[in-house]
């Protein structure tokens, strides 16, 4: 039963991986940008939720109020930034997502403050199932994991089956063609990546309720979401899935069986894989 | 898909000037200056000399590391065991073996990484530094999360007779330029040389240099270990500086840190390197030195500017700031050599 | 530009000859104005990231009790030096640097992580400058590093978790599963909290441990569950503490296997961890609700000059400006005599909010250890777990 629960464990945490990865998913493995700051957006979207959620009252406003900004945020940064850097060099781009680390870091300290917060879960998915005499399990994470099905579904359909997504891959990878092929490849980059940003606040947002809202919860997260991505395969959200399944797995049986060294599991799962496979599990 | 950049190899003449300058500036400055700003700029000196040894990997050969911290850390950390409680160790002994130490561990982790290219280089490499971090973070019989310290400065005594004491910081200082300087001419020579020229070769286009016969593999991981020692050397001098290793000093943000002075500076010819090194430092000091104005502490928010200046930076100048001189000479595209 | 910058500034160009030469306070004759200048007061606390709150909250209370004291220390007028650490080890010793060599403070105060105070420790062990510690808890500052310039107004890792050994046993809640982050401090903890336990007639039956700093707690809830202890005893400090503990409501493990902690686990959370940590026991030095005229008197004093409810941060704060304050007046500010001063602080009794103490031959508080409930929104104190307790200080040789 123990082991069952266990199972249950490690698929919910990989699937609220994928939810946290899913924005570098989309900027990272589709467009091909490398976006160190995919942390900070994760957190300014907590902050942004909390700071919603505390003036309406209410988690589902915030989620709503908090995409909407931060999709628009997102839009913003692309255009005045992120536009002139898909041609440079990888190199360039992880400095200059390196220094948007620092600047939103301390634009959070200014605007925010430097406390520890947390965000209630609403009433509806307060309570918890009780699974054996001891143990229950929350329902919020359970809708946690409901929602990242929801999504993997939706952003697998939306690459892989739409013309939206065969566009969207076609620019990624080769972007002076499909321009020359009458695509408006400049529209289409800014709503993948404001859309990559978007998920990103929005993940923070909805994590923030069992994870709280505290100084540099992104660069906790920001690792493991490259590490889900590499080792997946970058360019496929089905191996991102799979691969935040098995970090998932990884991560909680190992604290259980290997605890001594349950921190370096997951870095030596990513060299194993990728010492197999050197271009990750579902390369396309 | 990013193009390869060119490389500034050859330097230009206001370069080759400003480097000389600074040279007489480096020598000349212990005689005006406090033992406080001595060991400031030794400690931007060591850095210089572990930016170079990543621009060797990274702006040589074109291999992306985001955990070359490990081996210097390691080698700090071999210091640290190395060196007694109650006598100082000598540096004959504890030199070679820290540089050794991180030599073979570059050599070991490069035999597994260096077959991975591009983004999963980068990502396999801090897979393997975060997983030597862990190693020493989580055993207490390594000095566990609050690391160690080191009691001596090397001692340096040849046939019984005291060459110099390190403990003075100005001696210290003049030892860091003449391992500065000579790492830097060791690399400089290498650059031109043809292992130089065919790890340039493999940066440009590796399936040319398999095409003419080049096997690849062997010299990625000649670069990937000889980086890894001068990483060393590095670390073995920061550790002999602070007397105090901590697994922060092989962590990702010191990778990262790494990597953000060469990019900063200009990859690939090691003079960049070692300007990234000094105006990153440099300008994180003035940022956090930075007066209040009215009722705004603008020191406390060194963060912002220094984000602000990155981002400059990688705005402006695409490579690095020794490429700005290049672009005051009139535009030259950058394309593949 | 104020008027000790201009001796900060260094001016390094690399293509001009031009080298600045700061040298602050190597000009300054040292034995004349070791009782007539300004007394240099250096900070080196976290101003950024995670722990920027405690950072604030001993410098409020640092500055606080000053202020108290008529702003000045022993009759001299004060110079503020600050530097943020980061919260980085890296870095340590160069921050350190700054205030020591050059700044050329008098006095040390500093800092919040243990690592990085290790680095403080060193610097400070070697240029014999005073150092007093206001948090960082890692047993050896006050043990096998201890020195005579070096004092500690807060706790050891040792003190705020021995205690709660003997509290569960004297419950009999003898077996015990602990859970805390794989770093020295957690692992200084539970071995304190094992000692405790086990001289009580106790055990603890596994050992679960999260590497540092991840906070996803589900599998071990799972195993405490199955393994179901008479007790949990976990260490988990700030965000971390504050997801434990909801994770642990939310698992419905309370109510059913009891949960301790040393106080760190609902110190400066309470509000994050809201009605999760209703009835939660830890032991620590300090209780918010300490009813005593000198804490209410203090609490009072904090939140009018800060806006701010006070914690144990902001009270270890405090008492090192207290200590260091009775010190100087005790050598009427003659800070050229060092034995002399470390004399004097070393005889001080501090009149604290969390109750009078004094310090112990390695200069550690020798203090009462609070047993505390949670009970509204405060850390409610019921009773003395522990009354005037000193860290042993194994391995010091002072």
């Amino acid at each position: 039963m123990e082991f069952l629960i266990q199972l249950l464990n490690g698929v919910q945490y990989g699937l609220l991986l994928f939810l946290l990865a899913s924005g570098l998913t989309l900027i990272f493995g589709i467009m091909g940008v490398v976006n160190l700051a995919h942390g900070s957006f994760y957190m300014l979207g907590a902050y942004l939720g909390y700071a919603l959620s505390t003036q309406f009252g209410s988690l589902t406003l915030a989620i709503i109020g908090g995409a909407i900004l931060a999709v628009a945020f997102g839009w913003a940064l692309e255009w005045l930034l992120f536009r002139h850097f898909y041609e440079r060099d990888h190199l360039d781009q992880v400095l200059l997502t390196f220094g948007l680390i620092y600047i939103f870091e301390e634009l959070r300290s200014i605007l925010w403050g430097d406390d520890v917060h947390s965000m209630p879960i609403p009433d509806l998915l307060s309570a918890s199932i009780p699974l054996t005499e001891n143990l229950s399990y929350p329902v919020y994470r359970l809708f946690i994991s409901g929602v990242c099905i929801a999504l993997a579904l939706a952003l697998y359909l939306l690459i892989a089956k739409t013309r939206l997504g065969m566009k969207i891959r076609a620019g990624a990878f080769n972007r002076d063609m499909t321009e020359a092929l009458g695509i408006n490849i400049k529209l289409i980059h800014a709503v993948v990546f404001a859309l990559g940003i978007g998920l990103a606040a929005v993940a923070g947002i909805i994590a923030a309720p069992i994870a709280s809202v505290y100084p540099n919860m992104g660069s906790q997260v920001l690792i493991m979401c490259f590490v889900v991505v590499v080792i997946g395969g970058i360019g496929s959200v089905r191996g991102a899935l799979i691969s935040a399944l098995l970090v998932g797995l990884v991560d909680t049986f190992g604290k259980v069986w290997l605890s001594s060294v349950s921190g370096m599991l997951v870095y030596a799962l990513m060299a194993i894989v990728l010492l197999w496979k050197p271009e990750g599990l579902f390369k396309q | 898909m990013s193009r390869v950049k060119a490389n500034i190899e050859v330097l230009p003449r206001s370069v080759q000037v400003l480097l000389a300058f600074g040279l007489v500036a480096l020598v000349i400055f212990p005689f005006s200056a406090t033992d406080f700003y001595i060991q400031s700029v030794t400690r931007m000196m060591i850095l210089a000399i572990f930016a170079m040894s990543l621009d060797l990997l990274q702006g040589v050969t074109g291999l992306v590391s985001l955990g070359h911290a490990a081996f210097f850390g390691l080698a700090g950390y071999a210091l640290a065991y190395l060196m007694p409680q109650n006598v100082a160790a000598s540096l004959w002994l504890t030199l070679p073996l820290a540089v050794l130490a991180a030599a073979l561990a570059a050599l070991v982790i490069g035999f597994f990484v260096v077959r991975t290219h591009g983004i999963y280089f980068i990502m396999v490499t801090m897979a393997f530094a975060q997983m030597v971090f862990y190693l020493f973070f989580d055993n207490k019989a390594l000095g566990s999360s609050d690391g160690l310290y080191i009691n001596f400065k090397p001692s340096v005594v040849l046939w019984g007779w005291p060459m110099m004491d390190l403990d003075n910081k100005t001696t210290f200082y003049y030892f860091v330029l003449g391992a500065l300087v000579l790492v830097y001419a060791f690399l400089r020579r290498l650059l031109w040389s043809p292992f130089g020229r065919a790890l340039g070769g493999i940066r440009i286009n590796e399936q040319r240099m398999r095409a003419l016969g080049y096997t690849t593999f062997g010299y990625k991981l000649s670069a990937f270990t000889l980086a890894g020692a001068l990483a060393g050397l590095a670390g073995f001098l920061w550790a002999a500086q602070t007397g105090y290793i901590n697994p922060e000093l092989m962590g990702f943000h010191m990778s990262a840190h790494a990597v953000m002075m060469v990019i900063l500076g200009g990859m690939g010819n090691f003079a960049g390197a070692i300007v990234g090194a000094f105006s990153f430092e440099y300008v994180l000091e003035v940022f956090k030195d930075l007066p209040t104005l009215g009722s705004i502490d603008l020191g406390k928010h060194w963060q912002l500017w220094i984000g602000l200046f990155i981002v400059l930076v990688v705005i402006v100048a695409p490579r690095g700031l020794l490429g700005l001189t290049q672009s005051w000479r009139g535009r030259r595209k950058a394309g593949d050599e | 530009m104020t008027t000790h910058s201009f001796t900060r500034r260094l001016v390094l160009s690399r293509s001009s000859a031009l080298i600045g030469a700061a040298a602050s306070g190597a000009l300054l004759p040292a034995l004349s104005l070791a009782q007539t200048g300004k007394v240099r007061v250096g900070l080196m606390l976290p101003y950024t990231g995670t722990y920027a709150a405690l950072g604030v909250a001993i410098e409020n209370g640092f500055r606080l009790a000053i202020d108290e004291q008529g702003g000045k220390l022993g009759g001299r007028d004060i110079e503020w030096f600050k530097v943020d650490d980061e919260s980085n080890p890296a870095k340590a010793v160069e921050n350190t640097n700054k205030l020591v060599q050059r700044d050329k403070v008098d006095v040390l105060i500093g800092t919040v992580h243990s690592g990085v105070a290790m680095g403080m420790l060193k610097v400070a062990r070697e240029s014999g400058t005073l150092l007093i510690i206001p948090n960082a808890g890692f047993n050896s500052a006050t043990g096998a590093l201890c020195a005579p310039n070096v004092f500690r107004t807060s706790f050891t890792s040792w003190q705020t978790s021995y205690p709660m050994g003997k509290v569960l046993a004297d419950r009999k809640l003898k077996k015990v599963v602990t859970i805390t982050w794989k770093y020295a401090f957690g692992e200084e903890s539970v071995a304190a909290f094992s000692e405790g336990l086990t001289k009580a007639g106790g055990k603890v039956v596994k050992e679960l441990w999260v590497p540092f700093p991840n906070v996803e707690f589900q599998a071990l809830l799972t195993e405490i569950a199955s393994l179901k202890p008479d007790a949990v005893f976990a260490f988990f400090a700030g965000a971390g503490a504050a997801k434990f503990v909801k994770d642990y409501a939310a698992a419905g493990l309370k109510g059913k296997i009891p949960l301790f902690g040393s106080g760190f686990l609902t110190d400066g959370v309470l509000e994050a961890q809201g009605a999760a940590a209703d009835g939660l026991e830890t032991t620590l030095h300090y209780g918010d609700g300490i009813d005593t005229p000198r804490n209410n008197a203090f609490r009072l004093a904090y939140a009018k000059a800060y806006k701010l409810q006070p914690d144990v941060y902001a009270v270890q704060g405090y008492d090192a400006g207290l200590l260091y304050a009775s010190g100087m007046k005790a050598v009427k500010g003659n800070t050229g005599d060092k034995a002399a001063l470390i004399a004097a602080l070393e005889k001080s009794k501090i009149d604290s909010p969390r109750g009078p103490w004094t310090l112990s031959r390695a200069h550690n508080p020798v203090q009462n250890i609070y047993l505390r409930k949670v009970v509204g929104h405060e850390n409610h104190v019921t009773s003395v777990a522990a009354k005037a307790l000193a860290d042993p200080a194994p391995g010091c040789k002072m």
